[in-house]
């Protein structure tokens, strides 16, 4: 199958090893390397094939914030349900969201087996065909994602625009992901709790199709720090790790495109225009994990509002309070690794979430839960 | 009461069912003589009685029931009819029985075609007749429109167990081998191919099959070293083997690079985020074998149609975790855990 033909390419256990060897010929003992890998991607990647057994001991990987559900406040996941409640709405959802608990533990799964019009989709087109067979209704489309998802959003409301579609409009919980690294590394607070200084990014894969290389640049620049773009595959990562090495090691601070058979400087053209003919930045956007983080998140122009659903239905913003006792937020600061949450395994299972890291398939909790349990529980028993 | 009394023939070709064919009235007699008495043809069931009776013989007999409520009803390769023969023989397969006798019970919405119910119909008569057991009881309910999907069919099915067969769960011991009859995904990647909005052009047809000879030449080959089999249905591979584990306190250690999935299959689930290990099979079983009746009932199973491309894949381990792990094509190793919930596609 055509496909999948570039993918077992880049498992190869043989090449791995190589790298593997090379990252230890070229880490100094003298010091220690922390790289963030900011998506949950990467870190996916990484306990799926068990890549930290590859690295040398004084190489640490970071889980970032990267996983747009994740670091969705359990707020909008109400502001939705309360959506989906009104008897004339059909609320459009990507797969990963149903899951995702709201402040209350509720998930839209829930909501939808107590009578809310929920539809699970796989493409912005299923919201638009959704539109067009059911006129009369009012036909939301839960936006979530980075600056991967964006574009196909964008696209969409200038269909509705075109076919005149008055009954569809979008919740918009676009985020960006320049922001959220920028946020990392300029705060402190954010940056130090639990007391971990980072070393290097591997910055982002599909969000830099889209956004290219280039919006790294004034970071990498100003905090001093090598950020190394890379593909999802294990020998994207590896590879990555080593460039982020030689950079530490030669004291420099690059962006560099690891993943150069997707991205470019500039990235997609086409695909940040139509975006900035519809979205416009949002003053401030709350992440579970960085919290108010200002001109991060994306809204509808002005020109666009009729799509907007939070203007068209009047809700309002909530702010709710996470469990306490979830250690959610100061795993997307990679301040504290899943198996460091009291809940994790216990009470917070992917059948029983008390945060979003344990359901979206992009969480650090779900990627420890899914692939590495048996590894941490050696591990804990030998300390 | 007899047909020829009827005065209209059931319009096959364009009728629909109403609320009547399921009323306990003379639509709904028609229906059953007409439509499911013809695909299903049999002396039980031509004596129209509220039950069938048969004879049985000493020995121990199995019992399972199933309810088949799959969307979209028709797939490549097969049927909502067909589907329920073959999983509800497979289920009394897994046990080393030879199954003898199904009901079923549709429960049909107002509306649905009759054409398309004499399909389905027909599809079930064809799989019983060819794996030589019989439709001998049955039930029409219609409900109305919006209260069933379609159509849901329940089946139950009886079997006779051979004298000193004991296949349970909780027989597997540490040191047994994995056999896996053949490539994961098939049935799941079918199915999901035809779902409304994910379509997508595969060359992909669900394995949906009997599995019961299968079964039945390996514990012939095997005997009494066949301690498990189970049809990895809804929740894959992945589930069949966690739940053994629970069931004979151990664990599983597989290997990824001995386990059949087809390029195809492959591609679909990188592109929609899935496992094959995690997704359904109608025409595969997995067997937890004595390590030394392995070699002979691999070899059974490759000499059968249904069995050309078996594996040994793994072997069941000791582990107080009861954990099921796969040692990864890149080497490394990982658990493989039960599906959580539904499978749903991830956003990016």
């Amino acid at each position: 199958m055509p496909i999948v033909k570039y993918s077992s390419e880049f498992r190869d256990k043989t090449i791995a090893q190589g790298l593997a060897r090379a990252i230890d010929a070229e880490v100094s003992s003298q010091r220690a390397y922390r790289f963030v890998e900011f998506c949950g991607g990467h870190t996916h990647a990484i306990s799926r094939y068990g890549l930290e057994d590859l690295l040398p001991a004084n190489v640490r990987m970071i889980h970032g914030p990267g996983c747009p559900v994740c670091v969705l406040p359990a707020s909008r996941i109400d502001m939705a349900i309360r959506l989906a409640e009104r008897p004339e709405v059909i609320l459009c959802v990507y797969g990963d969201l149903m899951r995702a608990p709201g402040s209350q533990g509720q998930s839209l799964l829930l909501a939808k087996a107590l009578g809310a019009h929920i539809r699970m989709v796989y493409s912005t087109l299923d919201a638009i065909r959704l539109a067009e067979q059911t006129p009369g209704r009012e036909v939301v489309f839960f936006a979530i994602g980075f600056e991967t998802t964006t574009p196909p959003t964008a696209v969409m409301i200038r269909i509705a625009e075109h076919k005149r579609l008055e009954g569809l409009s979008v919740f918009c919980n676009h985020v960006l992901t320049p922001s959220a690294m920028h946020r990392i590394l300029e705060n402190p607070k954010i940056r130090n709790t639990g007391g971990v200084p980072i070393d290097g990014f591997i910055g982002p894969a599909h969000v830099s199709t889209i956004v290219g290389t280039q919006p790294y640049e004034p970071m990498a620049e100003q905090f001093e720090k090598p950020i190394v773009v890379a593909g999802f595959e294990p020998l994207d990562v590896l590879q990555a790790v080593l460039m982020l090495v030689r950079q530490v090691n030669q004291n420099r601070h690059e962006v560099e495109n690891q993943y150069s058979r997707a991205v470019t400087r500039e990235g997609n053209r086409r695909a940040k225009e139509e975006v900035s003919q519809v979205f416009e930045l949002r003053e401030q956007f709350e992440w579970r994990g960085l919290g108010l983080v200002p001109n991060s998140g994306l809204k509808l122009k002005q020109s666009y509002a009729k799509f907007d659903a939070e203007t068209r239905f009047a809700i309002h913003d909530l702010r709710v309070a996470d469990n306490p006792a979830c250690e959610c937020c100061a795993i997307l600061r990679g301040a504290k690794r899943p198996i460091d949450c009291k809940l994790f395994g216990n009470i917070c299972t992917p059948e029983t979430p008390i945060g979003a890291c344990m359901v979206s398939s992009e969480g650090a909790c779900a990627a420890y839960w899914t692939y590495r349990r048996v590894r941490d529980e050696q591990a804990r028993q030998t300390s | 009461m007899s047909v020829k009394a009827y005065q209209r023939k059931l319009d096959v070709e364009n009728g629909r069912v109403e609320l009547s064919h399921g009323a306990g009235g003379r639509a709904m007699a028609q229906l059953i003589s007409g439509l499911f008495h013809q695909a299903f043809g049999n002396e039980w069931l031509a004596g129209s009685n509220d039950q069938s009776a048969f004879d049985v013989t000493a020995g121990r007999m199995v019992m399972t029931t199933d309810g088949y409520v799959i969307s979209p009803l028709f797939f490549p390769g097969g049927n909502i009819g067909s589907l329920a023969v073959h999983g509800t023989i497979n289920d009394i397969a897994m046990s080393g029985a030879r199954p003898l006798y199904l009901s079923a019970s549709f429960i049909i919405e107002e509306g649905f075609r009759f054409s398309d119910l004499k399909t389905i119909a027909e599809s079930m008569g064809a799989a019983a007749c060819a794996a030589g057991v019989y439709i001998i009881a049955g039930d029409t309910k219609v409900v109305e429109r919006g209260k069933a999907d379609g159509l849901f069919i329940s089946m139950t099915g009886i079997g006779l167990v051979a004298d000193g067969l004991d296949l349970s769960a909780d027989k597997a011991k540490v040191g047994d081998r994995v056999l896996l009859s053949g490539s994961l995904g098939d049935h799941g990647v079918a199915i999901m191919s035809k779902r409304q909005n994910v379509a997508f052009q595969t060359e992909i047809v669900s394995d949906s099959a009997a599995l019961h000879s299968l079964a039945a030449a390996m514990v012939a080959a095997g005997g009494g070293g066949i301690r498990v089999m189970r049809d990895p249905t809804r929740g894959g591979l992945a589930a069949a083997l966690n739940e053994i584990a629970l069931q004979s306190e151990l664990g599983f250690h597989l290997q990824e690079s001995m386990i059949p999935v087809k390029p195809a299959v492959a591609a679909t689930c990188e592109l929609l985020g899935l496992e094959p290990i995690h997704v359904a099979n109608e025409g595969k079983l997995v067997a937890i074998v004595a390590p030394d009746s392995a070699d002979a009932v691999l070899a059974a199973m490759k000499a059968h149609p249904l069995g050309s491309n078996a594996a040994d894949i793994g072997e069941a381990v000791a582990d107080d975790h009861k954990f099921v792990q796969m040692t990864t094509d890149f080497g490394g190793r990982r658990i493989v855990d039960w599906l959580w919930g539904e499978q749903l596609p991830r956003i990016c």
